[in-house]
C-alpha cells in the first residue's frame, strides 16, 4: 500500500524530515540520515570560511537527499528573503524552510515578518515551507498566502520539550489545505509518533537525533515511530472511556 | 578605511580584484562552483553575473554557502 506524501508536486516515501547539524561528526550524520530513511535533509545558509579550504557539504551529501535550506537566525523578512534566493542561487531549489525569528532566546516566529517574506517569496516561485507557532490562524494566514505545507513548533527548537498544545496541532491538521509538518519540540520517539497520530503529514526533527546517546539508533526509532503514527491515526484510535470496559466477554463466567 | 577598499563576508580587505569573479576566483571559487552564492551590496548577484560585475570601494559582498542546518 502506497502513502506517499505530495509537498508541491513532489512525492515523499518518508514522512521524516532530518536536520544535519549538531552530529558527534559527520559520519555518524550520514549513517543518521540514511538510518532515518528520510528523502529530505534541512541545511543552513552561511558564509564561507575566508581562512581556508574546508569541505563543503553539497559534496558530503550527494545524492543522498534532497536538500532543503533554511532561513534560520534571520529577523527580518528582508533578511530571510535575501538568504532564500542565495539559497536557490547556491542549490539549485526553490524549496526554502522558511524561518523568521522574533526572540533569539526563544526562537519564537515573528508572525508578521514571516507573513510578509511567505508572501514575497510565493509571489517569487518560491516553494514555502514556513516554520511558524502552533495557532490555527496564523497557519491559515500563511497556507492562503500559498505556503506549500505548514511547519507548526511543538515546542521550542531543541528543547526537545515534545508537544506541549497538542489540541492546537490536531485542530490546525484538522482545518489546513496544505499538509503540516511538526516542526522543532520533538525530543524522543513517541514525540514523533504522537505528531503523526495527531494528523500531521511529516516531522521535521534534529537534535532529538544529533543529541541523543546513540544518534544513529534514535534515527532509525524516529524512522519506525513516525510510520507507527501514522499508521495508527488511519486506523483510528478507539474512544477514550472514563471507566473500565471489560475486554473478556461477561456471559458464563464460571459460578454464575 | 582605505579610499579602495570594500568589505567580504563583513571583513574589509583592499580593493584588488577588478570583478566578482576574479575575486572569488582569487579563492578558491570557480565559476562552476557548487554550492556558492553571492549578495553584492545586499542584492543576490547571479552566478552569470560574476565575470561581469565590476566592484568599487565601499562595496559590500557576501559569499555564503550551505552548512550543517536545522
Amino acid at each position: 500500500m502506497t502513502d506517499r506524501l505530495t509537498i508541491a508536486g513532489r512525492d515523499f516515501d518518508s514522512r521524516l524530515f532530518l536536520g544535519t547539524a549538531g552530529y558527534p561528526n559527520q559520519q555518524v550524520m550520514l549513517d543518521s540520515l540514511a538510518a532515518s530513511g528520510t528523502e529530505l535533509a534541512t541545511v543552513a545558509i552561511r558564509r564561507i570560511s575566508l581562512d581556508g579550504y574546508s569541505e563543503s557539504l553539497v559534496d558530503v551529501l550527494g545524492d543522498r537527499v534532497a536538500l532543503l535550506p533554511n532561513t534560520a537566525g534571520c529577523l527580518t523578512a528582508k533578511e530571510a528573503v535575501l538568504t532564500a534566493q542565495l539559497s536557490r542561487e547556491a542549490l539549485d531549489t526553490p524549496w526554502i524552510k522558511l524561518e523568521v525569528i522574533g526572540d533569539r532566546e526563544l526562537l519564537y516566529p515573528d508572525v508578521e515578518e514571516l507573513l510578509r517574506a511567505t508572501e514575497e517569496l510565493v509571489n517569487d516561485g518560491f516553494v514555502v515551507l514556513p516554520y511558524c507557532n502552533d495557532d490555527p490562524v496564523t497557519c491559515r494566514k500563511l497556507a492562503d498566502l500559498g505556503a506549500a505545507a505548514v511547519m507548526p513548533l511543538g515546542a521550542f527548537i531543541g528543547s526537545g520539550m515534545g508537544i506541549r498544545n497538542p489540541h492546537a496541532i490536531e485542530t490546525i491538521c484538522a482545518r489546513s489545505p496544505v499538509p503540516v509538518v511538526l516542526d522543532a519540540g520533538i525530543g524522543t520517539a513517541s514525540d514523533a509518533a504522537r505528531a503523526m497520530e495527531l494528523g500531521c503529514a511529516a516531522v521535521l526533527l534534529n537534535t532529538a537525533v544529533s543529541k541523543a546517546r546513540d544518534p544513529v539508533r534514535m534515527a532509525a526509532a524516529m524512522r519506525d515511530a513516525v510510520a507507527a503514527g501514522r499508521g495508527a491515526h488511519g486506523a483510528g484510535r478507539m474512544p477514550v472511556r472514563a471507566f473500565a470496559e471489560p475486554s473478556s466477554p461477561q456471559l458464563g463466567l464460571i459460578g454464575t | 578605511m582605505s579610499a579602495a577598499s570594500i568589505r567580504v563576508n563583513g571583513r574589509e580587505e583592499p580593493l584588488a580584484a577588478g570583478s566578482v569573479a576574479e575575486l572569488l576566483a582569487g579563492r578558491g571559487i570557480a565559476e562552476g562552483a557548487r554550492g556558492v552564492a553571492v549578495a553584492l551590496n545586499g542584492a543576490l548577484l547571479p552566478r552569470r553575473r560574476w565575470t561581469e560585475t565590476g566592484l568599487a570601494p565601499g562595496d559590500s559582498l557576501e559569499i555564503v554557502r550551505p552548512i550543517q542546518g536545522g
